[in-house]
């Protein structure tokens, strides 16, 4: 079985154009860096890729993760983590029902609760279980959304600039977490970011996206499912 | 049955529920119209129904009626409406205005033409207030005020009530232009307020507000309860003519009553009709109108007019649900005492039996038929969001039909089939004629926010392994607890304040707080209406209370939530 997350040959166009054409192939704790300017296609890759691509594209090519094609697969099926530039925590839980959200089915609600507050621990965030996520600062909103994405055993890691909102220190902090955390779990890990420092930070193989003009970016219209 | 496999049908199911019974009933409308009537052994086709309707003495003016006053109030509430936005968008004066105003958008038609009519009757509020030391009156003077021949109460009746509506569908729409930062520009370019908002920001919102627009037109001409309570007896407006032939014994007259159904609609398509010509001309002169440069003169009288309009609108309603209390705890209240002479608990308990009936039939029939236009709603905008299945931009069209095409046209037909078919009107029926009305207004409350919800959070959800019925249940309906909530209000306050359906397709069998508070009309017992009118309003307006409190309480901890 190849470990890893496989993209063979994946092709995504719109009208007559072509926006991303790749062929790669990311080991386990392996990242590969997606460059481009904002606005040429990189988060299309990733709706592909989570498999919320609006109709309006149309796409080719086949994505293989850990030894199965996901191409088709429902998005919730995918087990694809992702991170986004927002930390997209669900405002009406609190942080501790966040992670259980996450956190895969099975266990007594007391182990679930000693899971949810080891994730918290584990970044620094004791005791943070029943706050509400608005009440957080950016960095711990970050940590706790990277937290919920891990508990949820994702197979791969896919990184929409998830850092870009934050300050240059809070910055450093959160990218070196994201990073340890996925190597230590030897999860594949595809970043899509246009700011070089992220680039030198993954520090492994990069894809440069063409400058090619493209239109308004709407990759994720589409619904997942 | 698969709940997945079911969802892509409830667009069509949510279609043939909301329009089929306006055709039935459009068709149950035509046939005896013109003679075909089985179930009284009548056969057509003959014009003698339309004779019939034409030789009814003061016919005229009750066709008169109902055009003159449905496009008086539709054009008196859109223009105080656009003098408001256009004098006092973004202004203190506006906000308050505009706080004050939304809540009377739920309180039922009947309740705010009775205290209309308390308020400016001779004997009423006002009347009161001013004598005798200004008036010198020691009783009532014999004056015609409410019910007034030329129907010109009913205007004002009417364009209070229309006027909130008017004012909230237009600040949606506004919204979505850019305002503020056109009249930023028009009065950096030396026009004032008022011209400038309607040269640049009115022809854009227009387009946006026409639907809701005819909506108010269509209704104001074609009214049943507010008519009988504020409009001229003799002659009545067509609608009510229509609809005491239809509660006549004698299954004949119901041919004359299809006919004059038809006639009212054909009234309502000429006005429509009219309405676009009217629009096309202000087109063409406005656009003259804003190639000349003028800067408008006339801009604070404009602005002045808006608000006292406003103002007084703001007021009346507020009055009447007022003075609506106090008669209900009335004791002895002779003329011209500004209040009772004593106050007493005993019109509450004289009709506390009646009362807990009517609400509990109003209860269950508003919950029913708010939970069943509640689930086709959030099942057309799932599968909108999940399949894509958009009605289309003809869906709004479709969704304002059964507002645009008047009550009186198609619910006499509605009764009639139901009787030719033999299916019993009752509580069942009822309901499922007040979908027919609830069920836009529910659509149409939470299609915005249900939309504009982030779908980033349903990707993230999916991500983690939540499949589509997971993210529905427990992130976008929790997040969407408060326009869901308000939504259910809008839809029981649509509900409660039913007249015709529940009338007609009820049979006169089912009574609920309006048809109880209307029946009541004709005898002149002010304290019994005024007991039914409060409860109809407190049927109407608590449901949006919960709707605030409620979403409020359940997230008190949740500051993500609290402007959401």
């Amino acid at each position: 079985m190849d470990k890893g997350l496989d993209l063979r040959g994946v092709t995504i166009a719109k009208g007559d154009r072509t926006l991303i054409s790749i062929n790669r192939q990311i080991g386990p704790g392996d990242v590969l860096t997606i460059m481009g300017p904002s606005g040429s296609g990189k988060s299309t890759l990733l709706a592909y890729l989570t498999g919320t691509l609006s109709t309006d594209f149309r796409a080719s090519g086949q994505v293989w993760l850990d030894g199965h094609d996901i191409t088709h697969a429902a998005p919730y099926r995918r087990r694809l983590g992702i991170l986004f530039q927002d930390d997209l925590l669900f405002p009406h839980m609190s942080v501790g029902a966040n992670l259980a959200f996450g956190l895969r089915p099975g266990g007594s609600r007391a182990e679930r609760a000693a899971r949810v507050d080891a994730a918290l621990a584990e970044v620094g965030l004791d005791g943070f279980a029943d706050r509400d996520p608005a009440t957080l600062s950016g960095g711990q909103k970050a940590r706790v959304a990277l937290m919920r994405m891990l508990l949820s055993e994702p197979c791969a890691l896919l990184l929409d600039e998830p850092f870009s909102r934050l300050d240059a220190e809070l910055r450093v902090q959160v990218r070196d977490m994201v990073f340890a955390q996925a190597k230590a779990r030897a999860l594949p890990v595809l970043l899509v970011t246009h700011d070089a420092m992220d680039r030198d930070a993954a520090g492994g193989d990069v894809f440069l996206m063409d400058d090619v003009e493209a239109g308004p970016d709407r990759a994720t219209a589409r619904p997942p499912g | 049955m698969n709940r997945r496999r079911l969802l892509p049908f409830v667009p069509m199911a949510t279609l043939v529920l909301m329009l089929g019974p306006v055709l039935a009933g459009l068709w149950g409308t035509i046939l005896p119209a013109f003679g075909q009537l089985s179930a009284a052994g009548l056969h057509g086709p003959s014009l003698d129904p339309f004779r019939m309707v034409f030789a009814t003495p003061g016919i005229w003016q009750s066709i008169r009626l109902s055009v003159t006053t449905g496009l008086l109030s539709a054009l008196l509430s859109l223009g105080i409406v656009i003098l408001i936005f256009a004098g006092w968008s973004g202004t203190r004066s506006f906000r308050l205005l505009e706080r004050l105003l939304s809540p009377f958008l739920a309180v039922p038609h009947a309740a705010a033409a009775f205290g209309l009519a308390f308020l400016i009757a001779p004997s009423g509020w006002i009347a009161r207030l001013l004598s005798p030391w200004a008036t010198g009156w020691g009783r009532p003077p014999d004056w015609l005020i409410v019910q007034d021949p030329w129907g010109l109460c009913m205007v004002a009746g009417l364009t209070l009530k229309e006027m909130p509506f008017l004012l909230l569908m237009t600040l949606a729409a506004v919204g979505q232009t850019d305002a503020i930062r056109s009249m930023a520009v028009a009065q950096a370019l030396g026009y004032g307020r008022v011209s400038g908002w309607i040269k640049t920001v009115l022809p854009r919102v227009y387009p946006q507000i026409r639907l809701p627009v005819y909506v108010v037109l269509a209704y104001a001409m074609s009214v049943v309860d507010v008519a009988i309570i504020l409009g001229p007896s003799t002659p009545a407006p067509l609608s009510v003519l229509i609809v005491r032939w239809m509660g006549d014994p004698d299954l004949a007259l119901r041919l004359r009553a299809a006919a004059g159904a038809l006639v009212q609609f054909g009234l309502v398509v000429m006005a429509l009709g009219l309405w676009r010509m009217g629009e096309a001309a202000v087109g063409y002169f406005g656009s003259m109108w804003l190639y000349h440069g003028k800067r408008g003169r006339y801009d604070l009288v404009g602005r002045s007019f808006g608000l006292v309009l406003g103002g007084i609108s703001a007021l009346a309603i507020l009055g009447g649900l007022v003075v609506l209390a106090v008669w209900s705890f009335a004791g002895f209240w002779g003329f011209p005492d500004l209040l009772p002479a004593e106050l007493t608990l005993t019109n509450w308990t004289r009709h506390s039996a009646g009362i807990a009936q009517a609400l509990t039939e109003t209860a269950l029939i508003a919950s029913a038929a708010t939970i069943i236009s509640l689930v086709l709603a959030l099942g057309c905008l799932e599968a909108e969001y999940r399949h894509g299945l958009r009605i289309g931009s003809r869906g709004l069209w479709l969704l304002y039909l059964p507002l645009v095409i008047p009550q009186t046209a198609f619910l006499p037909g509605l009764q009639t089939l139901m009787l030719g078919f033999g299916v019993t009107s009752g509580q069942g029926a009822v309901i499922l004629a007040h979908v027919v009305f609830v069920l836009p207004y529910v659509f149409l409350s939470l299609g915005d926010p249900f939309r504009a919800w982030d779908a980033k959070m349903g990707v993230i959800a999916a991500a983690l392994g939540a499949g589509p019925d997971r993210v529905l249940w427990a992130v976008r309906l929790p997040m969407l607890l408060r326009p869901v909530l308000t939504a259910v209000a809008v839809g029981i306050a649509v509900s409660v304040g039913q007249y015709l359906p529940t009338l007609l397709i009820g049979g006169g069998r089912v009574a609920t707080l309006t048809t109880e508070a209307v029946a009541l009309a004709s005898g002149g017992d002010r304290r019994a209406i005024a007991v039914y009118g409060l409860m109809q309003t407190g049927a109407a307006l608590i449901p949006f209370a919960l709707a605030l409190l409620v979403p409020a309480l359940v997230w008190r901890n949740r500051r993500g939530l609290r402007h959401g």
